[in-house]
């Protein structure tokens, strides 16, 4: 397989062209992904909230924003903008200090995350080499922003909001952990390029979800857990705690807890995309059509395609999850409390245990398929 | 390293983070004077949740200690273990019991501050003449960066198989005393007395409430 087109290369190269050393062109090129990434995140969660009013209207029989440009799609926009002019109210009774870390405790990692979700082979930040434990361990700092909000809210229904959504995390990190812990043992590395790369040979067919349908839904039930999405949006249960830890809160600080979830559900959306959809594979290996067409690989043409190709995919993949995903929302109940906890601790832990056993069996008995 | 059977691993330099020297010194002074700072808000300030707050920071830049130790993996493991577990449990502690009793202050209390005190810088004074007494063995092998993870594995299931299991062993036991707890209702002194004369409660089983009265509850 070629590399394919390393922007960071080029850019380097193109930048040394002018006279720069290699450190300085370096040094230019570092926060440009970075940038990049977190403005094309924030773009990607505004999205996402277009689409829940579109999808939930549709699920409704209504049609949903309409007149605010086309397709109502300038709704997200004015959103921010008005979340950015309100008044920055903070109760008289609040903890000012904690009040206002919380929000960010919760924002920031989830952001840090997108380190690792590769668009294409060489279209990602860091290929850091624990991979996925890193996101693993970045979505368990959440809770303790969710708890100090719901702290120093002084508010009871945010104290419950807050003690419920770390109750929650916590029970829904273990199974999340667990089934990615099978597909990290089937690809022999924690580096989401390697996953995607392990699943790229067969096209379809050699994609995770065929060969761990289990741990395929429950990541997906454990993920919308940890994004707090409907049938597990107990903290922020309206009838019994009006919005849970988010009560008190408005303006800018309510803006990051708002933005911070809907760019964890991409951000999970994404991940179910790498690690069990094939990333930004097509179906039928690019590689393969190249080879019926009489192409050669290393065509430049052929690299941009295949690189923009990637992306659409990784994108494709991931909204088709998220479409899921709000349809789920409206159209599924919530569950109670104890019934959450049940299900986390009494079905999906058990579950997931018996779906690892099983896997590191399989993948003694036929290291062919499950990458020995 | 095992070699990927798809022969797909990409050209895996040996990515070894080596900042520059003037980097990974403020880096280190930063993290440094953060964790110790904040190690002593964990001790000085009266309001316990503020100390459980802080000590999540200390545990983050620990992480961050070892990220300049190029130690990936432990350092996202004790994110992980530290601030995502053990100091959300405590956490939970605190806001399940907290009172919000305002703190009385005792008469005489310099005496045990003093006190306190005398004994920390005591302490303190012991570990630095012992730091900086004893001749270390400063490893000269390169740091293995990438690697660790499978240097790890391979370490748990050979020479540190031992306290590996006796370590999981340990987490049994705390689980299923945290059941035992957990399930044993609160059963008030004069009911244990009058009804239940006849069963004996061997010395293996904690006081239970009887089922049916639990069930009679809902």
């Amino acid at each position: 397989m070629s590399p394919g087109i390393d922007l960071q290369a080029s850019f380097i190269e193109l930048l040394e062209g002018f006279g720069l050393t290699h450190g300085v062109a370096k040094a230019i090129w570092i926060p440009l992904p970075m940038l990049i990434i977190v403005g094309a995140v924030t773009v990607l969660a505004l999205v996402s909230t277009w689409l829940e009013r579109k999808v939930s209207a549709a699920a409704q029989q209504r049609i949903g924003p309409e007149y605010m440009g086309p397709f109502g799609l300038l709704v997200p926009v004015a959103d921010v903008v008005k979340l950015l002019f309100k008044e920055n109210i903070s109760p008289v009774n609040t903890d000012p200090l904690l009040f206002a870390v919380a929000p960010l405790l919760v924002f920031i990692p989830i952001f840090l995350s997108f380190l690792i979700v590769p668009f294409g082979q060489n279209l990602v930040i860091t290929d850091l080499n624990i991979g996925v434990f890193l996101w693993i361990s970045l979505s368990s700092i959440a809770p303790i922003g969710l708890l100090m909000a719901g702290y120093s809210s002084n508010n009871k229904y945010s104290l419950l909001g807050g003690l419920r959504a770390a109750a929650q995390s916590i029970s829904y990190e273990i199974p999340l952990a667990l089934s990615v812990l099978a597909v990290v043992m089937m690809s022999n590395s924690l580096s989401t390029i390697e996953i995607v790369q392990q699943q790229a040979d067969y096209g379809i067919l050699s994609w995770n979800v065929w060969r761990q349908p289990i741990g395929f839904i429950i990541f997906w039930i454990a993920a919308l857990a940890e994004c707090e999405r409907m049938p597990f949006d107990l903290p922020e249960a309206e009838e019994e705690l009006v919005a849970g830890y988010q009560t008190e809160y408005s303006a800018v600080k309510f803006m990051l807890f708002y933005a911070g979830s809907y760019a964890n559900l991409v951000l999970s959306a994404l991940l179910v995309a790498v690690l069990y959809l094939g990333g930004w594979e097509f179906p039928i290996p690019v590689s393969l059509i190249a080879g019926w067409l009489g192409i050669s690989e290393s065509t430049p043409w052929l690299q941009v395609l295949t690189g923009s190709l990637g992306i659409v995919m990784t994108l494709f993949k991931a909204y088709l999850l998220l479409f899921v995903a709000i349809l789920l929302r409206w159209t599924v109940p919530r569950v109670r409390i104890d019934q959450l906890l049940d299900l986390g601790w009494k079905f999906l832990l058990p579950v997931s245990l018996v779906n690892l056993l099983l896997t590191a069996g399989l993948k003694l008995a036929f290291p062919v398929a499950f990458g020995g | 390293m095992p070699e990927s059977t798809f022969g797909l691993r990409r050209y895996s330099e040996n990515k070894i983070v080596n900042l520059a020297d003037g980097v990974q010194l403020v880096s280190f002074l930063v993290l440094a004077a953060m964790m110790i700072g904040a190690a002593i808000g964990v001790v000085l300030l009266s309001n316990i949740v503020y100390s459980a707050f802080l000590l999540a920071l200390v545990f983050i830049s620990m992480s961050g200690m070892y990220i300049l130790l190029n130690a990936g993996f432990v350092a996202a493991a004790q994110i992980l273990i530290y601030v995502g577990a053990v100091n959300v449990l405590i956490l939970f502690g605190i806001m399940l019991v907290n009172k919000r009793q305002d703190f009385v202050p005792l008469k005489n209390a310099w005496i045990s501050q003093v006190a306190t005190a005398g004994v920390c810088l005591g302490l303190f004074a012991l570990l630095s003449t012992m730091v900086l007494a004893t001749p270390w063995a400063i490893s000269s092998l390169t740091p293995i960066g990438d690697e660790a993870i499978i240097e790890i594995g391979k370490h748990f299931f050979s020479d540190y198989l031992l306290p590996f299991e006796l370590a999981s062993i340990l987490l049994l036991m705390a689980l299923i005393g945290a059941i035992v707890l957990a399930r044993r209702d609160y059963l008030p002194d004069e009911i244990l007395g009058r009804d239940r004369p006849s069963e004996q409660p061997s010395a293996l089983t904690l006081p239970e409430r009887p089922r049916e009265l639990i069930s009679g509850g809902k």
